[in-house]
């Protein structure tokens, strides 16, 4: 028997899954309140936030394989919730980068986005997310429609490769263990999709060595 | 997405009783996870031996600096780079209690009179050991103030005849897999090896370290002796030192082997010269949430700029 939380389940469960998302936020209060950053605070905070925009990212795209492997529809209505604490964790990535390493001065921040190409790819990845946010409600679902915003959302893909790539890039040639893990495992999501998509494709009829029909005995007048 | 979800399911469908005390299991699964993984990232670096052995009569300096704040030994022995102990900031702190500093010898030889090999102990009575509060820039961006101890890299030279070749001074690290862990995996091209050339290591501001914050240098900084070189970025200051070798020509240091364009020999602090990846205008002083300029020379210019008169330092970088 699968477990199918009724709407009352559900919203116990969101509820809870919302209390989760929010504890690496509450790690970093907890560390303001006891001004405990460890040796390096701004590394630590954007190192935190980064991590952990990539951890829920993941999790966001695992509902969807999650759901076919276990029929467990209902993971979907979770998926929203974890896509926005993504972004959440993503937009504090990218304030503590134009505060602390840039001061909010406009110039300086779009040199670096110019000049170091894993500041760039961050930024392409933060700045496709916004609009994946933007849309996240049911009313801008029904705006789009369905296909559309489906269409869309299927960017995250892209800006799941975005985000290895920046991660490979922003650290030293020593320490490719981190990121070498997180992009198995996007290669292991997407690569499930891509499985997915061929599976259940219509398979097209082989037209190659057909003969032409012949409808006719003899030319029509 | 939107799937509205239809919850006329007749409640004997959905009391399984195994799978509705599942849902705990499910979210504490979930808790268990995010948990340990919160707990295996926070950095909770410790020291394993605590503060180590006070070091007595200890003479202040002229050259200390006396306007900036030292960094906390609780940063300073936590956070940094020693590869052979693992490539992360904390790695040192966690694993360098495998260090055997006792007993230790040195090894000085190459182009010199009569090569030899002193002990740590002997070392240590060579001169009166100092205070040197320096500066300390990382070639990564983010620097610190430490109260060093230690004594002038010349008083080596009393006590061993460099001979007329001898042009550079090559530092080399312990590398023992056995104590180093890492020095199995081919981070760098093992031994780590640095150097100066002579007259950078005569100047006075180098000086060999077998100390900090008073007491016996901790293990995950390099003990128990280590050089450092203030003006220079951090790595120049190789640690744990075993050999110190006299040679004519320019050497090949590890870093310039894993990076040539990235790592110069000379590596002098320079704000104006960025790393291929990043800019060195401004660091961040650990502790500290925003950036300070960087000086040239890390502040010490008024001392050595006079070493590389007429030097192209972006060539030299």
């Amino acid at each position: 028997m699968r477990f199918n939380p009724d709407n009352q389940q559900l919203g116990q469960i969101k509820i809870a899954l919302f209390a989760i998302c929010l504890i690496p936020a509450i790690r970093l209060l907890w560390a303001a309140y006891t001004g405990d950053f460890g040796p390096n605070p701004v590394e630590f905070v954007q190192r935190w936030t980064g991590t952990w925009t990539f951890n829920l990212l993941l999790i966001t795209l695992c509902i969807t394989p999650l759901r076919a492997m276990t029929q467990m529809h209902w993971l979907t209505r979770l998926r929203r919730m974890l896509g926005l604490f993504s972004f959440f964790y993503a937009a504090l990535h990218f304030l503590s980068f134009i505060g602390f390493d840039h001061d909010f001065s406009l110039d300086a921040i779009a040199r670096d986005i110019f000049k170091r190409p894993f500041v760039t790819v961050g930024f392409a990845a933060f700045v496709l997310l916004i609009p994946l946010a933007a849309t996240s409600s049911n009313w801008a679902i029904r705006q789009l429609g369905g296909r559309k915003w489906q269409e869309l959302h299927r960017s995250i893909y892209l800006i799941s490769i975005l985000a290895c790539v920046h991660y490979f890039w922003l650290v030293k040639a020593t320490a490719l263990l981190w990121p070498l893990a997180y992009s198995v495992a996007v290669a292991m999501l997407l690569g499930w999709r891509i499985r997915e998509r061929r599976r259940k494709a219509i398979p097209v009829p082989q037209f190659q060595n057909a003969k032409p029909l012949k409808f006719f005995k003899q030319k029509p007048e | 997405m939107l799937i509205r979800h239809t919850p006329a399911i007749a409640s004997t469908d959905i009391t399984d009783p195994q799978v509705y005390a599942g849902r705990r299991d499910f979210i504490r699964t979930l808790a268990l996870g995010l948990g340990a993984a919160s707990l295996g990232l926070a950095h909770g670096a410790e020291t394993r031996e605590g503060r180590g052995r006070p070091l007595a009569n200890l003479r202040s300096s002229p050259f200390s600096t006396l306007d900036d704040k030292p960094t906390p030994y609780q940063s300073m022995t936590t956070y940094g780079n020693f590869y052979e102990f693992g490539p992360d900031k904390d790695s040192p702190a966690k694993n360098a209690h495998r260090l055997r500093t006792s007993p230790w010898t040195l090894t000085v030889d190459g182009e010199v009179k009569s090569p030899k090999t002193f002990a740590i102990e002997d070392i240590l009575k060579w001169a009166p050991l100092e205070e040197r509060i320096y500066r300390m820039r990382c070639v990564e961006g983010w620097s610190a103030v430490v109260p060093w101890v230690g004594f002038p890299f010349s008083e080596l030279l009393k006590r061993v005849e460099p001979t007329g070749n001898a042009k550079y001074v090559e530092f080399w690290s312990l590398a023992d897999p056995e104590q180093m862990p890492y020095v199995r995996i081919p981070l760098l091209d093992w031994p780590y090896v640095e150097a100066l050339r002579l007259d950078e290591a005569r100047h006075p501001l180098s000086i060999l370290a077998v100390g900090m914050y008073g007491e016996v240098m901790p293990k995950q900084n390099g003990a128990p002796i280590r050089l450092v070189v203030p003006w220079k970025y951090g790595f120049k200051g190789a640690k744990s030192i075993v050999r110190i070798r006299f040679v004519e020509k320019q050497p090949n240091t590890a870093w310039m082997k894993a990076g040539p364009d990235e790592y110069g020999f000379y590596s002098n602090v320079n704000p104006d010269v960025p790393h291929k990846r990043w800019s060195q205008a401004s660091e961040r002083r650990l502790g500290e949430f925003l950036k300070r300029k960087t000086l040239p020379f890390n502040g010490y210019a008024d001392q050595v700029a006079s070493l590389y008169a007429g030097m192209d330092l972006r060539k030299n970088f």
